[in-house]
């Protein structure tokens, strides 16, 4: 487990390149470092100034090493890395609000953009004219989309949206590929199909994400509850509610596990049980300082009372790794079926590396691996 | 330009009216939301305090059948005022056992009704919600009280 401090800023958006040894972030303004890591220590080697607003999304596809970022401009760039130097392509995404998150799809021939437009933007190359292409899904989204997440089979798409739905829609393209196989959340996919739409929460989607199999989803909303739907001839949702802030990022580590962070600063696991349909608090992630505990005297007792009403010895100063909400979660290795390491970035412009098999045997916390 | 680009006084037309995606909520039945029964938990009030379980009961029935899904405003206003009896009669130390008997949707609707309650402040209503709001938080959390905030159908 180990935490680097980045900036003083928020890390708005972070990706990391196929063999982890370089992240692209945003340091919540209009461009994107990339850092490169040099022992313990990280260094910045590029800059990407392309955008006018600030950078919202950052994806980087690890076979075809391109990147492609959006941001509140309302334009999306793919970057490819020619020599030395990252070369910019600008993609029309037809949108008049600015864009919100972006992702690749698995076999990097497409990507997809959320927007303040109420609508997604699939975006492929043409290859006749050379040119990045789009086409628009709107309907039923009814505002924002937050966050995207595609399914393993390159057709789908999870995206979590401010009109307090996520939903799976189809994103098929029939100029790159071919006609998909039946999946457990239906077998007509044309493009724009409403696969699966969520009900019961209520709250924004702050983060969405498909498991290793594709035959789950799970989001997370800002009414501080997490869920599980699970595809079939009728989807099966289970959600928890928390007694926690609401958490803006959550992917699968295992079939059955996942990891979620948001406003409290520290990683929880929840744990799913699909025999049962329910999904349970699996623990706290955070690794705690080891703070001495002194005894208060009686004066300090008296001071405390005097000025904070309370006669707590607690200090007012967060315990957790991060100082401030973690915005966005990635997994380092192992994939999301037997996660090894994940990353959190946050508003405290710092990053943390956790280990799952070191954080299950500090916290006693089972990590069902299936 | 024109001096009136300030006020926008001037406008006749409330074009957001007119926008045709404009979100408008789902339209959800009001049904069988009528509020708790009012008759059933005087009753069972003023048998308090000779009897605790009773108080335990009134407390549950009030809480059952929440006008959630009402439009009508009567019907959420006569549930608050019969909740509030409820919440107001409770003895200090026999807070901390009913909130313990809810189950979490339980304690999320009883933080909704607290909130709603410290809307409309009587003269000794503030200082027993507050009581009533430390014991829900200590079970429900922030969580509870997110879900209150972010509730789109609310007491």
């Amino acid at each position: 487990m180990s935490y680097h401090s980045f900036l003083l800023e928020p890390i708005s958006c972070h990706a990391w390149n196929k063999d982890r040894t370089q992240i692209a972030l945003c340091p919540n303004n209009h461009e994107v470092h990339i850092y490169k890591k040099d022992g313990n220590n990280w260094s910045k080697i590029h800059v990407l100034k392309e955008h006018n607003g600030q950078v919202t999304g950052i994806d980087w596809a690890p076979e075809s090493n391109r990147i492609v970022t959006c941001g509140t401009d309302r334009n999306a760039y793919v970057w490819t890395l020619k020599g030395d130097v990252w070369k910019p392509t600008l993609v029309i995404l037809r949108i008049n609000r600015a864009a919100r998150c972006v992702k690749w799809s698995p076999k990097e021939n497409k990507f997809a953009v959320g927007s303040g437009s109420r609508l997604i933007s699939v975006c492929y190359f043409e290859q006749d004219n050379d040119w990045w292409v789009c086409k628009h899904i709107k309907k039923p989204i009814r505002s924002t989309i937050l966050c995207l997440d595609w399914h393993p089979n390159n057709i789908l798409l999870a995206a979590g949206s401010c009109d307090f739905k996520c939903r799976i829609f189809s994103a098929y393209i029939k100029e790159v590929e071919e006609k998909p196989a039946p999946t457990a959340w239906g077998s007509k996919m044309p493009f724009g199909e409403v696969m699966f739409e969520s009900t019961g929460t209520s709250g924004w989607v702050h983060g969405v994400c498909f498991s290793d199999s594709g035959n789950r989803v799970a989001w997370a909303s800002h009414d501080s509850t997490v869920a599980v739907a699970e595809g079939g001839k009728t989807a099966v949702c289970a959600s928890l509610t928390s007694e926690t802030l609401p958490l803006l990022c959550v992917t699968f580590i295992t079939e059955n596990s996942l990891v979620a962070a948001g406003h409290d600063c520290y990683p929880v696991l929840f744990v799913y049980d699909s025999n049962k349909a329910a999904m349970s608090f699996g623990g706290k992630l955070d690794v705690p300082k080891q703070s001495a505990q002194k005894g208060m005297t009686a004066r300090e007792r008296f001071q405390n009372l005097d000025k904070k009403a309370t006669t707590d010895s607690k200090e007012a100063v967060l315990e957790s790794v991060h100082k401030n909400s973690i915005s966005q979660i990635s997994i380092l290795n192992g994939g999301k079926a037997q996660c090894a390491k994940f990353c959190t970035t946050g508003m405290d412009g710092g990053m943390a590396i956790w280990d799952v098999k070191v954080l299950s045997i500090v916290k006693h916390v089972r990590v069902q691996m299936q | 330009m024109a001096k009136n680009t300030l006020s926008s006084r001037f406008r006749g037309v409330d074009i957001d009216e007119y926008d045709e995606n404009k979100f408008v909520d789902e339209q959800d039945e009001a049904a069988e939301q009528q509020g708790p029964d009012a008759c059933e938990v005087d009753h069972l009030i003023r048998q308090y305090p000779s009897d605790q379980w009773d108080m335990m009961t009134a407390f549950h029935i009030a809480l059952r059948n929440p006008p959630i899904n009402s439009k009508n405003p009567a019907v959420k206003e006569r549930a608050q005022v019969v909740v509030l009896r409820v919440l107001t009669a409770f003895k200090s130390s026999d807070i901390e056992p009913a909130v313990k008997s809810l189950d979490k949707n339980g304690v999320d609707l009883l933080m909704k009704y607290i909130y709603r309650g410290f809307e409309k402040p009587s003269d000794n209503s503030s200082a027993i919600l507050l009581q009533w709001h430390e014991k829900a938080f200590a079970v429900g959390g922030l969580g509870s009280i997110v879900r209150v905030l972010t509730a789109r159908k609310s007491v």
